[in-house]
């Protein structure tokens, strides 16, 4: 008997019911884990490898323990350190790694499209933790299992984007997911940290930090540094003035969630993210749970589609 | 000058529906050609369904990569490769390594061609030496040695000074400028068109603006300096609108789109295909009607293929880390027919103008015509001809192309080239 390979590449790969289905067994899965015993068997003599061509504390370290707790067995491979140093294609590290029969490759690169590479060239199932500028899934759905857990549900409630969605993976991956569960999100940035036609993300945009006080969820993302020098904002401090999440700007019962790492006191002041809003360690923790509710699902159930291979359409 | 191997002349008879826009002709008819030179056009009563002869094809903007990446073109593979796509005068761009930026790369290059060329080419020359956009590069010699047109195809001329001496001092040179018009501020980084699909990707923009503004530039130095100007693969509706103005203005002014430009947008970048990766990238629907618009008006005056061949290693990763171009000479006709003509938007007559009269005219070759005592320049078309395009369908070294799996309906049947068949299928 064959089974499909599946894969999760992007948010646009899952349904409603697939993201509903993967954001339950998080959460029996974080039942169990209140237990004693902290492993579960389910994985065991699988192979996970996490191929991270990029630096990951949080991503990394997730994906790790989350397929430790399941009993598989894991390796990682960073690119420095490694024959990506000596000038080795994707392709061809990917056909490397596929050699020891992986069950599935964990893929984080700075560039757009190298998941589907990885997905295209090997037999395992391919799991996007993050490529370029493009897509973070796991972090979608991670954020998706902590809101939940936070206010119970998820139809209907608004979440406040606020930052640098131009460059931010996390926040493109994020509005697709909260539409697909029936949320309701608002961008808040700058002009010039908002990509042009916008719009056609779906979501509500604001220029406005005021749209901030009528939502329930308050979601940070970080302020690079680099974004000054190609004078994207004047500076941080003009930017932390116009768009930093202050402690006048949060009214209470909202929630604050940021993806990490933390630039304290630009876009998010310390007080915000030490208060008893902010939900940054349930995200990490949430980070676990979904990843091992990913890793179940890929492997074990039967729900999650086939990434569609795209057809092109001429006109 | 147009260099290619020599060889004997032929001798064909073809009867096919015979189509000359320029001449005005189009009739069933019988064609005799003896000795390399049309020799006899006889009206018949019909003609075999599906088959058009018209005068074969100019490319004003080919890339052969030769030298330095022989492994992708050579002027062997490459001309082959034109046969193959009906055309009978190439013009080869001198982005290679090294860059044709002096007489003596330009005259081995032409000897080249004498020995290898199957189809006669042309060889363009560099606006700035190494296309560094800073000091001009001989002209007067590299015309002398056959510089067709001066071009920094691959860059734009940053510089708006050193573009105003360039065009001022083409007048020596007596050749046109060829331009690839980008301000490289606007598009730094730029991996696709920038708008909807690029917003959804999180892949940086390329704006049509980046494009439009140079135009809008270059021509204004144009009319300024009274000089003509070809400006090469233009990809935006505000480039085309800019154009239509300075020509009715009285600039001296033609252009090109190629078939990619033409027929798809920038949706087909969703699939992350590194074969739909080009400069100027492919753009919204509405700039891709303001393109057909302009060819069926003669606002755009040639179909160029921008055929830029790659290793298929250098293709195959992640689509922001592919180096920008796609093959077209073999696939130009079939695509355009498929997706222009087929549905109507372009009259074929229109077509079959754009991609032989038109660029021969731009770049101040030989047309193409089909008359008594004219070389024999000709293209055999099958219009009902289905194929499917696969990597091994190739003549090209390369096989870097966006059709890749596609069916295309219309094939090139012969091609006659400088009295020559050149291919037949």
């Amino acid at each position: 008997m064959t089974t499909e390979r599946r894969h999760l590449l992007a948010v646009g790969d899952l349904t409603r019911a697939d993201a509903e289905r993967i954001l339950d067994t998080a959460s029996a899965l974080e039942r169990s884990l209140d237990r004693e015993m902290k492993k579960l068997p389910t994985l065991r003599g699988r192979l996970v490898v996490n191929l991270f061509y990029e630096s990951s504390t949080r991503t990394l370290s997730s994906f790790e323990l989350a397929a430790k707790r399941l009993s598989a067995d894991t390796m990682v491979l960073r690119a420095s350190g490694s024959s990506v140093d000596k000038g080795e294609s994707l392709r061809d590290t990917a056909l490397t790694l596929a050699a020891y029969d992986p069950d599935v490759i964990v893929i984080r690169h700075p560039h757009i499209g190298a998941s589907q590479l990885v997905a295209a060239a090997t037999d395992a199932h391919v799991i996007n933790a993050g490529d370029g500028k493009h897509q973070h899934p796991t972090q979608a759905l991670l954020d998706l299992h902590t809101i939940r857990d936070a206010l119970g549900r998820l139809d209907g409630v608004t979440v406040a984007i606020v930052g640098d969605v131009l460059h931010s993976r996390v926040a493109r991956s994020l509005v697709e997911a909260l539409l697909l569960v029936g949320a309701e999100p608002v961008l808040i940035a700058p002009p010039t940290l908002l990509p042009r036609n916008v719009e056609a993300l779906g979501a509500k945009v604001s220029h406005s930090i005021d749209p901030l006080a009528d939502v329930d969820v308050v979601y940070v993302l970080r302020m690079q540094a680099e974004r000054m020098e190609a004078s994207y904002v004047p500076s941080l401090r003009e930017y932390t003035a116009l768009y930093g999440v202050t402690p006048d700007r949060v009214r209470p019962g909202q929630v604050v969630m940021h993806p990490g790492p933390m630039n304290r006191g630009v876009e998010i002041d310390p007080r915000v993210a030490d208060s008893g809003a902010s939900l940054v360690t349930t995200q990490v923790r949430s980070g676990l749970v979904v990843r091992m509710a990913v890793l179940y699902d890929l492997l074990t159930a039967p729900g999650l589609h086939v990434a569609p291979v795209p057809i092109m359409e001429v006109a | 000058m147009l260099m290619s191997r020599n060889g004997r002349a032929d001798a064909l008879t073809v009867r096919a529906r015979v189509i000359d826009p320029s001449g005005g002709l189009d009739e069933p008819a019988t064609v005799t050609v003896e000795d390399g030179v049309i020799t006899a056009i006889q009206s018949v009563a019909t003609a075999p369904e599906g088959l058009v002869l018209a005068p074969a094809f100019v490319d004003p903007h080919v890339h052969l990569r030769t030298p330095g990446r022989e492994d992708e073109e050579t002027i062997a593979s490459g001309t082959e490769a034109a046969a193959a796509g009906g055309y009978c005068a190439i013009v080869a761009m001198p982005n290679t390594d090294p860059v044709v930026d002096n007489a003596s790369v330009l005259e081995a290059l032409v000897e080249r061609a004498r020995e290898e060329a199957v189809v006669p080419t042309g060889f363009t020359a560099a606006i700035s030496k190494g296309q560094r956009g800073e000091e001009l590069t001989e002209m007067a010699e590299l015309a002398a040695a056959g510089a067709i047109a001066f071009t920094d195809d691959g860059r734009p001329v940053a510089s708006a000074g050193l573009m105003r001496r360039a065009l001022a001092y083409s007048a020596v040179a007596d050749r046109p400028l060829a331009l690839h018009c980008e301000e490289p501020t606007l598009s730094a980084g730029g991996q696709m068109h920038e708008g909807a699909v690029s917003a959804a990707l999180g892949l940086a923009g390329w704006p049509s603006v980046a494009e439009s503004l140079m135009v809008e530039r270059d021509l204004s130095l144009a009319a300024y300096e009274s000089r003509p100007v070809h400006l090469q693969h233009l990809s935006a509706r505000a480039s085309v609108d800019a154009v239509r103005r300075a020509r009715a203005a009285g600039v001296q002014v033609s252009a090109e789109a190629s078939p990619h430009h033409l027929c798809a947008t920038d949706e087909l970048v969703r699939t992350l295909d590194a074969n739909v990766k080009m400069n100027p990238p492919l753009r919204t629907e509405d700039d891709r009607r303001a393109l057909v618009e302009g060819l069926v008006d003669g606002t755009i005056d040639c179909v160029a293929t921008d055929h830029a061949p790659h290793a298929r290693h250098e293709k195959d990763v992640p689509f922001e880390e592919a180096p920008f171009g796609v093959t077209g000479l073999e696939t130009a006709f079939g695509a355009l027919n498929t997706f222009l003509v087929r549905t109507r938007e372009v009259p074929l007559a229109t077509l079959l103008d754009r991609l032989s009269a038109g660029p021969a005219r731009a770049l101040g070759l030989p047309v193409p015509r089909i008359a008594v005592g004219d070389p024999a320049n000709l293209v055999l078309l099958d219009l009902e001809a289905e194929w499917t395009v696969r990597e091994d369908s190739f003549r090209s070294r390369s096989a870097n192309s966006w059709l890749l799996g596609r069916t295309l309906v219309g094939a090139v049947v012969k091609t006659v080239a400088g009295g020559r068949v050149v291919f037949a299928a």
